[in-house]
C-alpha cells in the first residue's frame, strides 16, 4: 500500500534578525500510510512542530519550505498556490494545537467556531453541520453534546476544550489531522481522557494522523511508527515496539531513560531531629476575609505538615490543588488567614514585610519559569551575587568567588558568569535560578515545578542536581510537581492534596504498596506508561470523569466525592472524612478504612 | 549604492538633532549677526547672499534670530521633557512596584490632572503667574507629567508580575531597588521612546504657547514666537514666518524618527 502522506527530504529554513538563514530542518523524509499515526518525537528546537505544520504547506512567520516535497494523496502540497492551500486546510488536513484555551475565540460560541471550518469549505449548511458536530461531540464522549455548543470557551473545562476542538478539526472528514502536543497543558487525570477520545476517533474514522509530542509515554499509546528527531534531523525512525524496545540511535536510547526516571533516593533514614519547616492548621486563600475570618475564597485547607533536617517532600496534586500557593504562603508571598508556618520552631511572621532578613534568607523560592524568574537585563554573575551582597555582605573578590563556587556546586561553566539569561539554554538558565536561591544558604528550599517547563533529558539532569545537593550540602527541600513519577524519583515523603486539602501523606517507598486514598490511585493510574495497550487497559482501573477540581464545593463531605469511584453515598458527601493515622509518617484522610482500599 | 544611500539617509535625523542642541549652546556665538539689531530697513526681505533667511518684520536677520531661538525651544522643551518623564518614571515605578492604596493615590490624582486641556492648563499657569522661564518650564512638566507616568505605570506593572521581580521582594529587597534594578531596565526601550514623543510635544505646546504671545516675552523669542510676530509676511510670502515654522519640524520629525530607527524595529523583533 503506498503512503498516504509522504515527506522527501524536507528543508524548512528561517530568517534569523541580521538577514542571514538558518536552516531549522535539514533533510526530513518520512511517510505514513492511511489508517496509520505515526509520533514526531523531539525536545524543543527539534523541529517538530515545524515538520507538522510544513505537511499543510505552513511555515510559521519568517519561515519558508526551501527545499523537498511535501505529497498527500494524490496531491503535491509543495507546488500549490495560496487559494490551493487554502482548501486543502482545514479540508483535507486539519490541526489540532496545543493550548486550546488560546486557540478558541473568546467571544463566540463554540458550535459557531466547531462548524466554520466546514462552512468556509461549502461542504454543510449550517443546520447539517450543527448535527454533525453533535455526533462529533459523541464521538470523542464530550459530555451535554447536544447543549455544549451554546457555551463560550471559558465556560467548559480545559479537557473538554482540547476535545472541542479536535471536533472543530475532525468535522470536514479530513484525510489527515495532525496533533501539535495536544494533551501537554492537560493535568494527567484530564490527558487520560482525552487521549482515549481522540484514539477512539481516530480508529473509528480510518484517519491518518500526525502527533508531535515531547513525551514518549503519550505518544506509545497513540501512534504506530515513532519518529525520533533532533535538531532538525531525524534520528531513528521505528514502529512504535521496536522503539520501546529497542531503539537504535543512542539520543532514543536517552529519551527512554529519561521518561523513566530511576528512583534517585538517597535513602535518608527517618529522622528524628525536630523539624525545620512546620505548618499547622494552615488556612488560606484569596479576596479578602469574611466575617469568620475564612478567606473568600478559600485555596488551602487544614494543612498540616513537618519536614526534618535533609528530608525531601514531594507535594503532588493537579492545577487547582492549590500546591504553588502553599509554596507562596510558605514563603511569605501570599498572605495565611490561619494557622502557623513554623522555621525550627520558631513562628514566622505572615508576611515578608514583618519577616526579618535572616528569616527571609532561611527559605528560598525556586519558581518554574526560569525564563521570567531571572531578570533578562542582569548578568549571571549580579544575579547569583545579588543574595550574596544582600544577606552576607559580600563584594569585590569576596562574592566572585563565591558565585565561582555556587556555578561549580551547579555544574555550570564559569564562563557563563558574564552572560546574560537570553544567551543560557533552559536547562542552565534553571541551574541559575537553583544557584540563586542556594547562594542563601537557605535552611528549607522550595521547588514549584523546577522542571515541569523542560525536555525530559534536560530535566532528569536537573533532577540529578538536586539529588546531589541533597546529598552534599544537606539541603531540605519541599518539591512541588504535577508529575508523580518525579516527585516518587527524588522525595523521602510525598503529600497528596487535593481541592486545598490533604488527602494523604505517604513516605515515597510506600507509593507503590496498596492501600492508598482513592485520589492518589487515580493520580497514578493516569501517568501514561512506557508501553503499548497501556490506555485501552487503564479503562478498568482508573475511573476520571475528566471534570477539574471545583472549589467552590460546599465545605460539607469530602471534596474528592464527586470523582471517587468509592465513595459511600449519605457519608462521603455530608460529613467530613477523618483524618487517620496509618504510623510513622502516613495519613490518609477518606471514610474508607485503609484495608478496604 | 542604495544601501549607502539608505545609511546616509539614516544618518540625518540625528545629525539634523545634534545640530539643533549644538545651538543652544553656541547658536548666538556663531549667528551672523546680533539677533536683536536691526540690520536693513527692507522688512520681510527674502533670502539674499548677506541674508541667507531673509528679514524679519523689524529689518533683523532671521537666520541669526532662529539660531538664537535654538536655546529657547530646544533648551526650556529639554528641561522640562526631562522633568515630567523624570517625574512621571519615579512615580510610575513606585505605584507598579508598590501597588495598593499608594498606586491608587497616584493614579486617580494624575488622572483628574490630565482631563484638564493642556493649552487652558498652560494658559491659566501663566497668566496667573506670569510668563518667565521658571514658569513655563514648570508647567510644561506638569501638564505632560501624567501622561508619562500612565505609560511607565501600564508597562512596570506587566515587568512587576514576572517571577524575578517575586523573587527579589521575598529577598527582602526595598522598594527601590525593586524599581531600580529590576523593573527599570527591563521599560528603558519604552521609556525612551515615550521621552521622544514627550519631547515632540512640548516644542509644539511651547511653540502653540509662544504663538499666542504667553511664551518667551520680546525681546527674545523662541521659534514659535518668530512665527507669530512674523505673521503678517505670510502675505508676501515671506521667508521670516516659513523658516522658524520649518525649524520646529526639522527638529521635532527628527526627533520621532531617530527614536522611531533605534527602537522601532527591536520591538517589533519580539
Amino acid at each position: 500500500m503506498s503512503a498516504l502522506i509522504e515527506v522527501t527530504d524536507l528543508h524548512v529554513t528561517a530568517r534569523q534578525a541580521n538577514g542571514s538563514d538558518v536552516e531549522l530542518v535539514k533533510g526530513v523524509s518520512f511517510a505514513v500510510a492511511r489508517g496509520q499515526v505515526m509520533g514526531l518525537i523531539g525536545e524543543s528546537g527539534s523541529g517538530k512542530t515545524t515538520i507538522a505544520l510544513a505537511v499543510m504547506g505552513y511555515t510559521r512567520f519568517g519561515c519558508r519550505i526551501s527545499g523537498g516535497r511535501v505529497r498527500i494523496g494524490d496531491t503535491e502540497v509543495t507546488a500549490l498556490d495560496a487559494p490551493a492551500l487554502r482548501k486543502l486546510r482545514g479540508r483535507r488536513v486539519a490541526y489540532i494545537a496545543q493550548s486550546a484555551a488560546a486557540a478558541f475565540n473568546p467571544s463566540r460560541t463554540i458550535m459557531a467556531q466547531v462548524i466554520e471550518s466546514a462552512l468556509i469549505h461549502g461542504i454543510a449548511s449550517k443546520a447539517d453541520a450543527k448535527v454533525k458536530a453533535i455526533a462529533v461531540f459523541k464521538s470523542l464522549a464530550i459530555p451535554n453534546p447536544e447543549t455544549i455548543g451554546m457555551r463560550y470557551p471559558h465556560q467548559v473545562s480545559g479537557g473538554q476544550l482540547q476535545r472541542l476542538m479536535a471536533a472543530m478539526a475532525l468535522i470536514t472528514d479530513p484525510e489527515v489531522v495532525i496533533f501539535d502536543e495536544p494533551t501537554t497543558a492537560l493535568d494527567v487525570t484530564t490527558q487520560i481522557d482525552v487521549l482515549k477520545s481522540f484514539k477512539a476517533a481516530i480508529r473509528d474514522r480510518n484517519t491518518t494522523g500526525i502527533y508531535v509530542t515531547h513525551d514518549l509515554a503519550v505518544i506509545a499509546q497513540i501512534a504506530d511508527s515513532i519518529t525520533v528527531l533532533r535538531g532538525g534531523e531525524v534520528r531513528e525512525t521505528a514502529t512504535t515496539a521496536a522503539l520501546i524496545h529497542a531503539p537504535v540511535d543512542d539520543y532514543s536510547r536517552s529519551l527512554l531513560a529519561a521518561a523513566e526516571p530511576a528512583l534517585r533516593l538517597t535513602g535518608a533514614a527517618q529522622s528524628i531531629e525536630a523539624p525545620v519547616l512546620t505548618v499547622s492548621g494552615l488556612i488560606a486563600g484569596y479576596g479578602g476575609l469574611d466575617s469568620t475570618g475564612m478567606p473568600h475564597i478559600p485555596v488551602l485547607r487544614d494543612i498540616d505538615l513537618a519536614i526534618a533536617p535533609g528530608r525531601s517532600l514531594g507535594v503532588i496534586g493537579e492545577s487547582g490543588s492549590g500546591k504553588s500557593t502553599l509554596a507562596r504562603v510558605i514563603a511569605g508571598l501570599s498572605p495565611l488567614a490561619r494557622g502557623s508556618v513554623k522555621l525550627a520552631g520558631e513562628i514566622l511572621p505572615a508576611t515578608i514585610a514583618q519577616r526579618s532578613k535572616d528569616q527571609l534568607r532561611r527559605i528560598q523560592i525556586v519558581f518554574q519559569m526560569a525564563d521570567t524568574a531571572l531578570n533578562p537585563r542582569v548578568s549571571i554573575e549580579d544575579i547569583i551575587g545579588r543574595p550574596l551582597t544582600f544577606y552576607f555582605g559580600l563584594t569585590g573578590e569576596a562574592r566572585n568567588k563565591r558565585v565561582r563556587e555556587l556555578l561549580d556546586l551547579t555544574h555550570l561553566p564559569s564562563s557563563v558568569g558574564t552572560r546574560r539569561p537570553g544567551d543560557l539554554s533552559g536547562g542552565q538558565k534553571q541551574r541559575v535560578n537553583l544557584a540563586r536561591a542556594l547562594a542563601a544558604k537557605p535552611d528549607v528550599l522550595l521547588c514549584d515545578e523546577v522542571t515541569s517547563a523542560l525536555d525530559t533529558v534536560v530535566a532528569a539532569a536537573i533532577l540529578d542536581l538536586i539529588v546531589e545537593l541533597r546529598r552534599d550540602i544537606g539541603l531540605t527541600t519541599m518539591f512541588i510537581s504535577h508529575d508523580v513519577k518525579t516527585v516518587r524519583a527524588i522525595c523521602d515523603d510525598i503529600l497528596v492534596l487535593y481541592a486545598g486539602r490533604v488527602a494523604e501523606l505517604l513516605p515515597a517507598n510506600a507509593i507503590l504498596a496498596p492501600h492508598h486514598h482513592p485520589y492518589t490511585q487515580l493520580l497514578l493510574a493516569s501517568v501514561p506508561e512506557l508501553k503499548p495497550g497501556w490506555l485501552e487497559q487503564s479503562h478498568s482501573r482508573a475511573r476520571g470523569s475528566g471534570e477539574p477540581i471545583n472549589p467552590r464545593r460546599p465545605a460539607a463531605g469530602c471534596a474528592f466525592e464527586d470523582r471517587c469511584p468509592r465513595r459511600i453515598t449519605d457519608t462521603c458527601d455530608r460529613v467530613a472524612p477523618p483524618l487517620r493515622a496509618l504510623g510513622p509518617g502516613r495519613v490518609m484522610v477518606c471514610h474508607r478504612q485503609p484495608e478496604e482500599l | 549604492m542604495r544601501a549607502m544611500i539608505r545609511t546616509i539617509l539614516r544618518l540625518v535625523p540625528p545629525t539634523l538633532i545634534l545640530f539643533w542642541f549644538a545651538m543652544v549652546f553656541v547658536g548666538p556665538l556663531i549667528a551672523p549677526y546680533d539677533a536683536n539689531a536691526i540690520q536693513d530697513a527692507d522688512v520681510f526681505d527674502g533670502m539674499s547672499r548677506k541674508h541667507p533667511l531673509g528679514i524679519d518684520y523689524l529689518g533683523r536677520d532671521m537666520l541669526s534670530r532662529i539660531l538664537t531661538g535654538a536655546r529657547y525651544t530646544a533648551g526650556i522643551a529639554m528641561i522640562a521633557t526631562m522633568l515630567s518623564v523624570g517625574s512621571g518614571l519615579l512615580l510610575g515605578l513606585a505605584a507598579s512596584a508598590a501597588g495598593g492604596p499608594l498606586d491608587m493615590a497616584l493614579s486617580r490624582f494624575l488622572d483628574a490632572l490630565i482631563s484638564i486641556p493642556s493649552k487652558l492648563f498652560g494658559l491659566v499657569v501663566v497668566a496667573a503667574f506670569g510668563s518667565s522661564i521658571p514658569v513655563l518650564v514648570a508647567t510644561l512638566a506638569v501638564i505632560y507629567l501624567p501622561g508619562c507616568y500612565r505609560i511607565v505605570r501600564s508597562v512596570a506593572v506587566n515587568v512587576a508580575a514576572l517571577d524575578f521581580v517575586t523573587v527579589a521582594r521575598a529577598r527582602g529587597e526595598n522598594l527601590g531597588y525593586v524599581m531600580l534594578h529590576e523593573v527599570l531596565p527591563n521599560i528603558l526601550g519604552p521609556v525612551l521612546s515615550d521621552f521622544g514623543l514627550r519631547f515632540i510635544y512640548v516644542v509644539l505646546l511651547l511653540s502653540s504657547l509662544s504663538f499666542l504671545g504667553l511664551g518667551v516675552q520680546p525681546p527674545a523669542a523662541d521659534w514659535g514666537a518668530l512665527v507669530r510676530e512674523n505673521i503678517s509676511g505670510l502675505a508676501y510670502g515671506a521667508p521670516a514666518v516659513i523658516m522658524p515654522a520649518l525649524a520646529i519640524a526639522s527638529l521635532t520629525i527628527s526627533v520621532n524618527l531617530t527614536i522611531d530607527s533605534i527602537f522601532g524595529p527591536q520591538e517589533r523583533g519580539h
